[in-house]
């Protein structure tokens, strides 16, 4: 096992002292957010009991995620219908987590799964929500994330580079931005989807993206992180997208890096540790990805303005905090992770919350922060798409081989 | 909306497709998952045959009152099938359908399910269509009044009072969610989209808009809604320069004085100080002497959360320092 750096982990003594302050002005925001912080810190209380007798507390529950994601990779409730347009999101879900958790997942298993998405493809290039639904971009991001965790020959194989890119193309507006799919509605992550894809199984063209980084960088808010579309509210998935596509453009230079910096800063919560999507909202363990894979680009793009002042050992947030929070607020004990206490399992959260912790873990490939038992260290993500890091590699390296598809550009 | 009474007498009269004399010529095609499906949904058979018979529909290409219907079934069971929502705007297009029917119907989907992206894309392009606006205030009041921040709902919002340039009560209505929470930051953000694109931040604006704010962070200070307004505001002075601006740095030093260490205001003050350094302005209070030891307060006592935020920041002044040394 790896060698881990010490953790600072806060004692709930410091916890407790920063509970919210309504300042005698209760309003529908102070009173969800002591809500949360209530059973936040009750959860926090109950972990401090339990770690004075057992050393490797707070735990991963790693086999009890592992069967709750297995099962659901072939069998869902009813209660998912409202997701069957989105089945190969379920998918990457799935394996994406699995493979976080490095559990083996058998080839005739994993040739199932390639034969189900090959049947999501559209004949026209990019990946529906089911068989025999209009190809999607977000739906598209999920398969192609999907089959390269599979990373077998087969898999890669599925995916149709060339309609593909005229499937992007077909999307493309003339202002760079993207629609998700044919006359749908128009927003960051579109561009951000396209840009994963094609940078993923090499078919990117700077054409394709033409003009898109200076629409993305209409969508960063005064507060500094990025909206859905220019005017709209800071919010964290939408300043992932944003960032990373910048990143992936190599235009982040074009948007204000210290607003953004000092807006995803303060989106970590003071008691819980978790990240809230927006300001004054609530934390939801999902945008321990969203907001924490930003801070990967951050990291990486200060490095490049100016090293001295970088320190390569840490992100910029508080590793632990985080940690803690997913830990100790966001395991279901019969498997499974949640939004926040009280909220129920699903694959969205579960994968987002293990992305995340995957994060906090590694500050570089080096140097790892594990709360808890040693076994609860994950494997390391590639921030820019959010598979693992190795499944990154071993794509990017087959798809170099090929060719960029040559199509007629519309 | 439907209530769950009448959600019940919908199951007890519900008629499976296959039982309808006038869908007797259609033959319903099944799901292909291929054989081997994974992420396999146990669905009702309601959803499975209402799905086989929409498959049928997007292979024959039928346009009819009784498609439109089944587009209902479908998007009512899955109302995030965009497809579902396509194919049924093709329809309404080929039958040159009431739209005005249409925006009531998309309406009451969107209030059973508020946070789903497909529906309010329908309703812009129905609205899109009609070249009407009229009832989309009234209608994002509603949804907001349930959830005042609710994402889909300010950006339709937002879409209709740009395209149909509808400001003129929109400041009134921003205030007034403001009175009633001033934590929402969703209100705090129309706010800015109301302005810049209405009056701009001219000086005159801009001085409102600061002593507006000043006074909601007086009410409550830890609110980084209005910290980050404020921060907004100063982005448009001339020189866009925070220092500039003797209201800022007076209100600061003021609550400063009170005793007040809110992270907000602590973080203002660092970068008042490193402004004014860079500006080559030697200044006895905004000092970068004492940024740094404001940045020790929040990493120590203040905002510990963020550590190594401050630590950095700690680290970007010292450099200044050093150059500034370095180069005398």
């Amino acid at each position: 096992m790896a060698e881990m750096e010490p953790v600072n982990r806060r004692n709930l003594e410091e916890i407790e002292a920063e509970r919210f302050r309504d300042e005698d002005r209760r309003t529908a925001s102070s009173i969800e957010q002591e809500e949360v912080e209530k059973t936040v810190l009750s959860r926090f209380e109950l972990f401090d009991k339990r770690a004075e007798v057992d050393i490797d507390c707070p735990l991963l529950l790693r086999q009890k995620h592992a069967a709750f994601i297995k099962g659901s990779l072939l069998h869902l409730h009813e209660s998912y219908q409202c997701l069957d347009s989105s089945r190969p999101w379920l998918v990457y879900w799935s394996l994406h987590s699995l493979a976080l958790l490095e559990e083996h997942i058998e080839p005739e298993e994993c040739s199932k799964i390639v034969g189900f998405l090959a049947k999501c493809q559209s004949p026209n290039g990019g990946f529906g929500g089911g068989p025999g639904q209009l190809p999607h971009l977000a739906c598209t991001y999920a398969a192609v994330n999907a089959l390269c965790t599979i990373g077998t020959n087969e898999a890669f194989g599925v995916i149709n580079r060339e309609k593909l890119l005229e499937f992007l193309w077909s999307l493309r507006q003339p202002d760079g931005s993207f629609f998700m799919h044919e006359n749908g509605e128009v927003d960051v992550r579109g561009a951000y989807c396209a840009l994963s894809v094609s940078k993923l199984t090499n078919i990117f063209t700077p054409e394709l993206f033409e003009g898109s980084a200076e629409w993305i960088v209409g969508c960063q808010s005064y507060e500094g992180g990025f909206s859905a579309c220019p005017g709209m509210e800071a919010h964290g998935g939408y300043s992932f997208c944003g960032l990373a596509a910048l990143f992936m453009l190599g235009k982040e230079h074009l948007c204000d890096m210290k607003a953004f910096m000092r807006w995803i800063t303060n989106r970590q919560m003071r008691l819980e540790g978790g990240f809230q999507g927006r300001t004054n909202k609530l934390v939801d363990a999902c945008y321990s990805f969203w907001q924490g894979g930003a801070f990967l680009f951050l990291h990486n793009i200060l490095f490049k303005e100016n090293k001295s002042i970088v320190n390569s050992d840490r992100w910029l947030f508080n590793q632990e905090a985080l940690q803690e929070y997913i830990l100790m607020c966001c395991q279901q004990s019969s498997g499974g992770l949640i939004d926040k206490p009280g909220k129920p399992r699903d694959l969205y959260h579960t994968c987002y919350a293990l992305s995340g912790l995957s994060i906090a873990q590694h500050t570089s490939l080096v140097k790892k922060y594990v709360v808890g038992s040693k076994i609860n260290l994950l494997a390391p993500i590639h921030p820019m798409f959010n598979i693992t890091f190795d499944s990154a590699v071993k794509t990017m390296k087959y798809f170099e081989n090929l060719p960029v598809p040559q199509i007629g550009i519309p | 909306m439907t209530d769950s009474s009448s959600d019940c007498t919908y199951e007890e009269e519900y008629v499976f497709y296959k039982n309808r004399p006038h869908w007797k010529d259609v033959t319903p095609v099944p799901q292909d998952d291929g054989p081997n499906p994974v992420v396999a949904i146990a669905y009702t058979e309601q959803f499975r045959e209402i799905y086989d018979y929409f498959r049928a529909i997007l292979r024959s290409g039928e346009k009819s009152e009784r498609v439109l219907e089944l587009t209902n079934d479908a998007a009512q069971l899955n109302p995030a099938n965009y497809t579902v929502w396509q194919y049924r705007r093709e329809v309404l297009s080929h039958l040159k359908s009431n739209l005005s029917d249409e925006l009531n119907y998309i309406g009451e989907t969107i209030s059973e399910h508020p946070k789903n992206y497909q529906v309010w894309h329908h309703r812009r392009v129905i609205v899109e269509w009609l070249k009407d606006p009229s009832k989309e205030m009234e209608f994002t009041n509603v949804i907001l009044a349930q959830d005042s921040k609710n994402y889909h709902a300010w950006q339709h919002r937002q879409w209709v009072v740009a395209t149909f340039k509808l400001y003129d009560l929109e400041l009134e209505f921003v205030n007034d969610l403001l009175l009633k929470d001033v934590r929402n930051n969703s209100a705090w953000n129309q706010r800015y989209f109301v302005i810049i694109h209405t009056s701009g931040f001219t000086p005159n604006v801009i001085k409102n808009e600061l002593e507006y704010t000043a006074g909601k962070i007086r009410e409550v200070v830890n609110n980084e809604s209005a910290w980050n307004y404020l921060r907004g505001i100063i982005c448009h002075t001339e020189s866009g320069n925070i220092t500039s601006e003797e209201f800022i740095m007076k209100f600061c030093e003021d609550l400063y004085g009170t005793g007040c260490r809110c992270p907000y205001l602590l973080a203002l003050i660092v970068d008042i100080c490193e402004e004014l350094f860079e500006l080559g302005a030697s200044d006895e209070i905004f000092s970068m002497q004492r940024a740094l030891q404001v940045c020790d307060d929040l990493a120590l006592e203040h905002d510990k959360i963020r550590k190594e935020y401050w630590k950095f920041i700690s680290r970007r002044i010292n450099q200044a320092l050093l150059h500034r040394t370095t180069a005398a």
